[in-house]
């Protein structure tokens, strides 16, 4: 798995590339507590456009930064899952809690970026 | 048709991704659709994961055992460790059931909704084998039934 962060105005953008699963997800979890820590982030989006494969392992960082992200009183949301990772977000119950959007840019004005609502 | 393999390997987080890979390349001689591939795969990747993470406890000196045979249109998959066993597996089967807050309490309920069958037999101190089935064409489509 490759991963590419990218943070704009209170929105973390996270992109991670490849399979996410217990070989990658303590990484995964680090890398995201590290900038959840350092950033004030009011909006976290998991691009998941070009995850292949994932499993409890990698829910669990998603569910696990939700439950953060949340409790400071911000959203988490999903961008663009491939149609066998949607499924299993979908049995997971995770999409019942999580937005989900075509794209980023959907995301980011959905959850009203911060400083981008009044240009 | 009859068709069996076996890989025995450490217990190494990036193992995981090596038994799924290679479970679902040997189920691919069967006429499963891309989707039960992919089911397949999830299913080996949390019964791997288990085994890594709960029975051996991330101690990568553990071996696993992965075997798996076809018989006509069924695949049976098998995983053994030689981990510290399930006290209550009744109990670890159940939903959400999980010893870790950052785990979902998932990796059977996938097991059970991508496989036609799922047995566990675990032994506290000896290990656990973990015991799947799918059939070619078994039509299990959890999207309708929920």
């Amino acid at each position: 798995m490759d991963l590419e962060l990218d943070y704009k105005d209170g929105v973390l953008f996270v992109r991670p590339n490849g399979e996410v699963d217990i070989g990658v997800s303590d990484e995964l979890r680090k890398v995201l507590e590290d900038n959840l820590e350092k950033k004030l982030v009011s909006h976290l989006v998991f691009n998941l456009s070009k995850v292949s494969f994932i499993d409890s392992s990698g829910l669990g960082v998603i569910l696990g930064r939700y439950k953060k992200v949340r409790k400071q009183g911000g959203q988490v949301s999903l961008v663009a899952p491939q149609p066998q990772v949607r499924r299993i977000l979908a049995l997971s119950g995770l999409l019942t809690i999580l937005k989900e959007y075509s794209s980023e840019e959907e995301a980011a004005s959905a959850g009203g970026v911060r400083g981008k609502r009044d240009a | 048709m009859h068709n069996q393999a076996r890989l025995e390997f450490t217990s190494l987080p990036a193992n995981v991704a090596f038994a799924r890979v290679a479970v679902a390349a040997f189920a691919s001689q069967l006429d499963f659709t891309l989707n039960d591939l992919e089911e397949i795969k999830v299913a080996v990747s949390e019964a791997v994961a288990n085994a890594v993470i709960h029975a051996y406890e991330n101690r990568p000196e553990g071996i696993v055992i992965v075997e798996m045979v076809i018989t006509d249109e069924i695949l049976e998959i098998r995983v053994e460790d030689r981990g510290k066993g399930i006290a209550n597996v009744k109990k670890a089967l159940e939903p959400s059931y999980s010893t870790d807050p950052e785990r979902m309490g998932l990796g059977f309920v996938f097991m059970q909704s991508f496989m036609d069958s799922l047995h566990v037999e675990s032994s506290v101190g000896k290990g656990t084998i973990v015991t799947m089935s799918k059939k070619v064409g078994s039509g299990k489509n959890w999207q309708n039934a929920h």
